[in-house]
């Protein structure tokens, strides 16, 4: 038991409680800022400013009674929400949130905060990615409802259709960067561009992919069913889309896997674009202050998002994804290609 | 550690269950489903054997052979749908006539 | 090598239960359990290239297109009339044959594992998307472009065979 392997065991039950700890502040600040945008309170009663109203919701989930349909496919109605909610944490467990630390001198090697250092990084998250999609169509299906079935066949069409585009957002920053592995691409981001000496903007590659990013960000909200793409779970449309039939803990799981999902594309989209742990005050050790940092900035984004644009209808939608995600980023791909070649990059 | 003999049983196991699953099987889907199974033990056979001689070449030819596989499901699925639209039916028995 | 017999017997039983289960939503999800199986096979290989390809790419695409063209249809699970009769070839004669038939294959095999050489594969390092990328760009790169129009291809065919006739 070297004090590596106790570092990265410790590493595994951190990130993975960090996960849910994620879900749950998610779960209040979507309801606090959704209602300081609509000019209301939001959340005030429970705990200090409402702070443990998340506590409440759990608690309350908890207690509700699991029901299940009659006609209801047993195997694959319990079997859906386990897959979401898998995928979900299984893909931050490649992603780095900080530089190798040593914790004050205990682990001499220094430990890569990074659940799993593989180095083809990207693409699993990726694929992991385009696992979860069988949660959904399962759990549309399985319920054997109607509009369970209508909201998870739309919802995984969705899916799998702004994934192209999630790729070839993706694809750009690999031709910029030269290498799959995520901790390799955030190396890549360090240092900044000087001028006359003094460094005026930092090496991030959202300045040198705009349009990717763009691409990426909005794939990403299309891709984890989010507004303006929630069509399939739309509560006006669909009663409840593909968890319809879904109550207390499973439902749950369904829940904490779609917020978990939010926080790994904006964890993807820090280490890719935005320069992951390097900021410029803090030394290198304390760089996952400004990954944090970052990472609450995309989901704060994610959030305003949801409660300022309406929502986009289906045809709308897959039409977008289609005709004009798609060939921006293949456009995207090739200027970036071209300017890799002539500039030397 | 496995040598490359054990892959290769493996690979002609799986081909024989994927062949059994297309000559028994009486639903084309699950016929379609066997066909991706003899893929996928042709892919392992590849991969090792570009394994033991050094190179990459295997895992390139496990690239085409998937690309091609996408491109047969595809198209063999449409195939599906335009027959189930005739025959109601998933039954290849059904579909025996030559003319409607 | 633990961890070959695991994942091979995973890969093995999950074929068999795809050919063996009457639902075909069981089917397609066994697969899938049988692809994840391969792709750890792959690993093992040290092609995690591949590996990750054949989950984004079979598990991820292919079987999503198996398991929607399977619930849009939505047939029941093979109850017509051509049911009820013994299938041809699940009566005796080609029963028999497909016995020998079996009894020589696992021969093979055996002797194969037995007479085949007990070294285990060569160390290598793990082959790296760079040298893929290389080599598919340079030597296989006519087989690439034609893999481009395959594609194409398919996805006018699928269209158009599987639209309605226009009334």
């Amino acid at each position: 038991m070297t004090p590596l392997l106790i570092g990265h065991l410790a590493l595994i039950a951190f990130v993975f409680f960090m996960l849910l700890n994620s879900a749950a502040i998610m779960v209040y600040v979507e309801r606090k800022v959704a209602a300081l945008m609509q000019q209301r309170l939001g959340p005030y009663r429970v705990g200090p400013k409402g702070l443990l109203q998340p506590l409440a919701d759990i608690v309350k989930l908890m207690f509700k009674e699991e029901l299940r349909p009659r006609a209801a496919d047993t195997l694959l109605f319990a079997l859906a929400p386990i897959i979401a909610a898998t995928c979900a944490f299984a893909a931050f467990a490649v992603v780095p949130f900080g530089a190798d630390t040593t914790f004050f001198g205990l682990i001499p090697e220094g430990l890569r905060l990074q659940v799993a250092d593989v180095n083809v990084a990207i693409l699993i998250v990726f694929a992991i990615g385009s696992m979860s999609v069988y949660g959904i169509v399962l759990a549309g299906w399985s319920s054997n409802s109607k509009y369970s079935l209508l909201g998870g066949l739309r919802s995984s069409a969705q899916m799998i259709s702004y994934e192209l585009s999630y790729g070839l957002a993706l694809a750009g920053v690999l031709v910029v960067a030269n290498s799959l592995s995520l901790t390799d691409i955030v190396n890549a981001q360090s240092g900044g561009w000087r001028l006359f000496g003094v460094p005026i903007l930092p090496r991030w590659f959202v300045f040198l992919q705009p349009l990717g990013f763009l691409i990426y960000m909005t794939a990403g909200i299309a891709e984890t069913n989010r507004a303006p793409f929630d069509f399939p779970e739309a509560e006006q449309e669909l009663v409840a889309g593909y968890h319809t039939e879904y109550s207390s803990m499973t439902f749950a799981m369904f829940f904490m896997a779609e917020y978990i999902n939010m926080v790994t594309v904006s964890a993807v989209a820090t280490d890719l674009f935005l320069g992951g742990w390097h900021g410029p005050f803090l030394p290198e050790s304390l760089g996952w202050i400004w990954f944090l940092i970052k990472v609450a900035a995309i989901l704060f984004f994610y959030v305003w998002m949801r409660w300022t644009l309406p929502r986009y209808r289906y045809d709308q939608l897959m039409r977008f994804g289609w005709k004009i995600l798609l060939p921006l980023g293949v456009l995207n791909l090739l200027v970036t290609a071209a300017g890799v070649l002539y500039f030397g990059l | 550690m496995p040598s490359l003999n054990d892959y290769l049983v493996l690979s002609a196991i799986l081909f024989s269950i994927g062949t059994a699953g297309v000559f028994i099987r009486r639903n084309v889907i699950t016929i379609l489903l066997s066909i991706e199974i003899m893929l996928n033990a042709v892919n392992l056979s590849f991969v090792a054997f570009g394994r033991e001689q050094g190179t990459v070449d295997g895992q390139i030819i496990v690239f085409f052979v998937m690309t091609v596989a996408a491109a047969e499901a595809a198209v063999g699925l449409a195939i599906v749908i335009a027959l189930f639209r005739q025959r109601e039916s998933l039954n290849p028995d059904m579909f025996t006539s030559l003319k409607w | 090598m633990i961890s070959f017999y695991v994942l091979a017997t995973i890969a093995v039983l999950a074929s068999l239960l795809v050919i063996a289960q009457r639902n075909p939503i069981y089917s397609v999800l066994l697969l899938i359990a049988s692809f994840g199986a391969l792709s750890g096979l792959y690993v093992l290989l040290d092609a995690p290239f591949v590996a990750v390809i054949q989950i984004i790419i079979y598990a991820g695409a292919i079987m999503v297109l198996f398991l929607f063209v399977v619930m849009l249809l939505n047939a029941p699970h093979e109850e017509t009339e051509h049911d009820l009769r013994v299938h041809p070839l699940l009566r005796r004669g080609p029963m028999g044959f497909g016995v020998v038939l079996a009894l020589v294959l696992i021969a093979e095999l055996g002797l194969g594992l037995a007479a085949g050489s007990e070294s285990a594969l060569p160390a290598r390092s793990i082959s790296s998307v760079q040298a893929i990328g290389r080599s598919l760009f340079t030597e296989y790169a006519l087989a690439f472009e034609v893999t481009s129009l395959l594609i194409l291809v398919a996805m006018v065919g699928a269209v158009v065979l599987a639209r309605r006739e226009p009334r």
